[in-house]
């Protein structure tokens, strides 16, 4: 298409993916509001969100494919290169506001808390508004938190370990150690993976159930879409894994794995600002499960 | 700021064989469905805000009949209309889906799409001298992205909203009327239709940021790009860094309407209140966001019709970057009858009233570039300082509303919607009619008719001022606003406001007339129509542009010189 092109840029040929992609979206959304309302809509009809889904999911996967199809074709010029930072930072820097919203909503609870009681046994939150004596807490009276020092912490060391293993996978990528590259992603996929699963057994296990109070919605909302990124970090890096053992990737080419490895920083990094703020600041003085 | 590309002819550079090439387009659809080309996508945003603007002009019409008299004339009809009971209330909740719809669909469907998705596609390339933008593929989703999430608002409109079918929240989605005040699938279709759109926004903006600061041609450096470029520039990040707040805002609605979330319920700790900070922390950039572009815009044109280069061009472009900062500090003057304290609203009326400076950079210097200049009051020019006249109206009613103790008496009045439609429908709207006679026989090849250009001008500056003078009026007098019924006392200046409709939906006319006009008998265009003002790399090429222009890049050489201005023509 691009004719007699004397400039490095990637014009590409017409694609039908993004608009898969965005009628997968609206119809995966739209899908979701019909399971929402089956008494409107009827109670199968919510089926439709997983065509949506599957269509989002094979849009990604095509897309991708054909971003690393062109890179191993070398349509990836330096220019281009530079283009795919500047967009990968950028779209880190949207997500770093995603989260702002997220601990906005966080500190606002936590530091113009009303007064509120919670019932461990039915796992109800009362408001205790113009109870005479009661006092405003975030953490609703009679309500447990996790201690941060248990499973939390150990989470935490869990992430920041997982980022010096995906830096030894780069380490290894540039000094051209394909085996240590394999080992070191392992390794990150791993720690990602055990990292999911401890707060999965922490979510089943927390002595407070999802939302009826501001400081279990703000604590499931938080993290659990910085969960969700978790686990779209662990799927970048499980695709760099299976480039790797495809042979793809240059000590000197390979910003596949590097936007991964920032995307994996970014994430250990809102976790760390999420422990710090929400585990052990969020639930100081309160008793712990 | 004009720059020149000596020396740069696209005809000697391609040769005949490469210009084939060049211009090669693919089959219809996928040239229009799987588009991966800048000027393609550009004209799609195009068009497709001008389809949401006849739909949200249009009810805005239904709004304007209903008002002209005390009492609920049309609701009931309009409630059976769309399905719902013939009771007053759900005639009254249709009148909150009318503003609803007209809100969002003007703010993200129409302002949004044909600023940036339009014009900022089909020419910061060609401002550049790039021969695309740096993700073709991501451009398009973004486009599509925008119709899913409009198809998503459509679909709210044709479900229960709580009272009647709709979503009736207002544009700013405000809890608790969108949460619990609003049972049914509605407002969860309109604020899915925020996240899709708000997405194509988000992934649209990377992409801009990315083409300005890495495809600008050899020699052009950021402080020789053109004016509509670094608008562009400030715009995208004001969207990268807001709408992402606004997509956890209303993902908050969400939790709290389907999955017990409290983060806006009071019974569980939550506040309402905390919704607006986290909306207005959007929504104010997102009002910049709206008008950046058309400043860009009016500078190009402005200089372009003085023949003379923009006055403080530097000072232009840092007052755009300012109004950018400064705009995300501002937002609780949205907010002043919440119940903040009074330093708090001591701290946002002196930040807001910052803006003016900057602000009034611009107005000064648009003037001072007028000053002495060599006018041709072609049609983007009489647009463009019809949009300097008026936006200075709503920037000074503006500068009003930003006292929090005056706010108190006009917050919620029709004085509000006056100051924001003068900024907006006609600040932003001019701007886009300027832009769009300017730009239009570079996208299509044709010449329109300047008559018809002056007569729709004309007609639709005395039509939006018949419209909206008199709301300031109404509001000093007490009107709230987001009311379908009044006490008589407001009838006169209603009936003059409905009115005033009327001139501006027949001065549309002459515009739809016009643009066939130009298509099916227009003259041809030349690469450049606007003689030796128009100094940027558009005009360097044929009209329309070849499918894939700059395949080889211009050089910017520093020619520019204020003295010695010289025209560039390929």
């Amino acid at each position: 298409m691009a004719g007699k092109a004397n400039h490095d840029y990637h014009i590409l040929e017409p694609d039908i993916w993004p608009l898969v992609g965005s009628i997968s979206a609206l119809t995966f959304t739209s899908g979701l509001v019909l399971r929402l309302y089956p008494d409107v809509f009827g109670a199968s009809a919510g089926i439709v969100m997983w065509a949506g889904l599957a269509g989002l999911i094979a849009t990604f996967f095509m897309w991708f494919k054909n971003i690393v199809v062109e890179a191993e074709r070398g349509d990836h010029t330096p220019v281009v290169q530079l283009h795919m930072r500047y967009g990968m930072i950028l779209f880190i820097a949207s997500e770093v506001m995603f989260f702002v919203g997220w601990f906005w909503s966080f500190f606002d609870f936590a530091l113009f808390p009303t007064a509120l009681e919670f019932d461990p046994a039915t796992g109800a939150t009362t408001s205790l508004f113009g109870t005479e004596g009661a006092i405003a807490t975030f953490i609703p009276e009679g309500m447990e938190v996790l201690d941060p020092f248990a499973l939390p912490l150990l989470n935490t060391l869990i992430l920041l370990c997982s980022g010096t293993t995906v830096t030894w996978a780069h380490h290894a990528l540039i000094h051209g150690d394909r085996d240590g590259l394999k080992q070191g992603l392992w390794a990150t996929i791993a720690l990602g993976v055990l990292f999911s699963c401890i707060q999965a057994y922490e979510y089943a296990a927390a002595p407070f159930g999802f939302g009826g109070n501001t400081y279990s919605s703000a604590f499931y909302m938080a993290t659990g879409f910085h969960g969700f990124h978790v686990l779209v970090g662990t799927i970048f890096l499980a695709v760099c894994l299976f480039r790797a053992y495809k042979g793809h990737f240059t000590p000197r080419q390979h910003f596949g794995f590097e936007a991964a490895a920032w995307y994996w920083h970014f994430v250990d990094v809102v976790w760390l600002f999420l422990f710090v703020a929400v585990y052990v600041w969020g639930g100081w003085g309160a008793e712990f499960h | 700021m004009a720059t020149t590309a000596e020396g740069f002819d696209i005809h000697h550079d391609h040769g005949h064989d490469a210009h084939d090439h060049a211009d090669h387009k693919p089959g219809f659809f996928a040239r229009w469905f799987m588009s991966t080309n800048h000027k393609d996508i550009g004209t799609m945003y195009l068009i497709f805000a001008i389809i949401a603007g006849i739909v949200g002009g249009a009810i805005s019409g239904i709004m304007r009949v209903e008002l002209a008299e005390p009492g609920i004339q049309y609701l009931q009809w309009w409630a059976q209309f769309m399905g719902g009971a013939n009771d007053v209330n759900t005639a009254l909740h249709m009148w909150n889906v009318f503003i609803t719809a007209h809100g969002l669909i003007m703010v993200f469907f129409m302002v949004m799409p044909a600023m940036i998705g339009g014009f900022g596609n089909w020419f910061v390339p060609l401002m550049i001298g790039a021969p695309d933008m740096a993700f073709p593929r991501m451009n398009n989703v973004s486009f599509w992205l925008t119709v899913a999430g409009f198809f998503s608002l459509l679909f709210s409109l044709f479900v229960p909203g709580g009272t009647g079918p709709g979503a009736g929240t207002g544009w700013t989605v405000y809890a608790p009327l969108s949460t619990t005040g609003s049972v049914g699938p509605a407002v969860d279709f309109a604020i899915f239709s925020l996240h899709l759109s708000g997405a194509g926004s988000i992934l649209g903006a990377t992409n801009f940021i990315t083409t300005i600061f890495n495809m600008r041609a050899p020699g052009m450096t950021l402080h020789k790009m053109p004016l509509f470029v670094w608008s562009v520039l400030v715009t995208a990040f004001l969207l990268l860094l807001a709408l992402p707040v606004l997509a956890a805002a209303i993902t908050m609605l969400l939790t709290d309407r389907n999955f017990g979330t409290t983060f806006f319920t009071p019974a569980g700790g939550g506040d309402p209140v905390l919704y607006q900070h986290l909306f207005w922390f959007f929504g104010h950039p997102e009002v910049y966001i709206m008008i950046l572009p058309g400043f860009g815009m009016i500078s190009q044109i402005i200089a372009t019709f003085s023949k003379k280069p923009v006055f403080g061009y530097l000072g232009m472009a840092y007052a755009m970057v300012a109004i950018g900062v400064v705009g995300f500090i501002v937002w609780a003057h949205h907010m002043y009858t919440v119940g903040l304290d009074v330093n708090t609203k001591m701290y946002f009326t002196a930040a807001t009233m910052v803006i003016a400076v900057p602000t009034g950079v611009k107005i000064f210097s648009w003037i001072a570039t007028m000053w002495g200049g060599s006018l041709s009051f072609k049609s983007p020019m009489v647009w463009s300082m019809g949009f300097i006249f008026l936006f200075t109206v709503g920037g000074v009613t503006g500068v009003v509303l930003a006292n929090g103790g005056i706010d108190d008496n006009l917050h919620d009045t029709y004085y509000v919607v006056a100051h924001f439609h003068y900024v907006l429908s006609m600040g932003a709207v001019f701007s886009m009619f300027a832009g769009f006679y300017y730009w239009f026989p570079k996208m299509s090849g044709r010449m329109h008719s300047e008559l018809l250009s002056h007569i729709h001008f004309w007609t639709f500056f005395v039509g939006v001022n018949v419209i909206f003078f008199p709301q300031h009026f109404l509001g000093m007098q007490g009107m709230p606003r987001r009311y379908p019924d009044y006490n008589v006392a407001y009838q006169f200046w209603h009936e003059v406001s409905t009115f005033g409709y009327y001139i501006m939906a027949g001065s549309m006319v002459f515009f739809f007339v016009n643009i066939l006009y130009a298509l099916v008998a227009g003259k041809k265009a030349e690469a450049n129509p606007w003689g030796e003002g128009a100094t940027t790399l558009e005009w360097t090429l044929p009209s329309p542009p070849p499918y894939h222009q700059f395949e080889t890049l211009p050089v910017i050489t520093d020619a520019h010189d204020y003295h010695d201005h010289r025209p560039v023509t390929a």
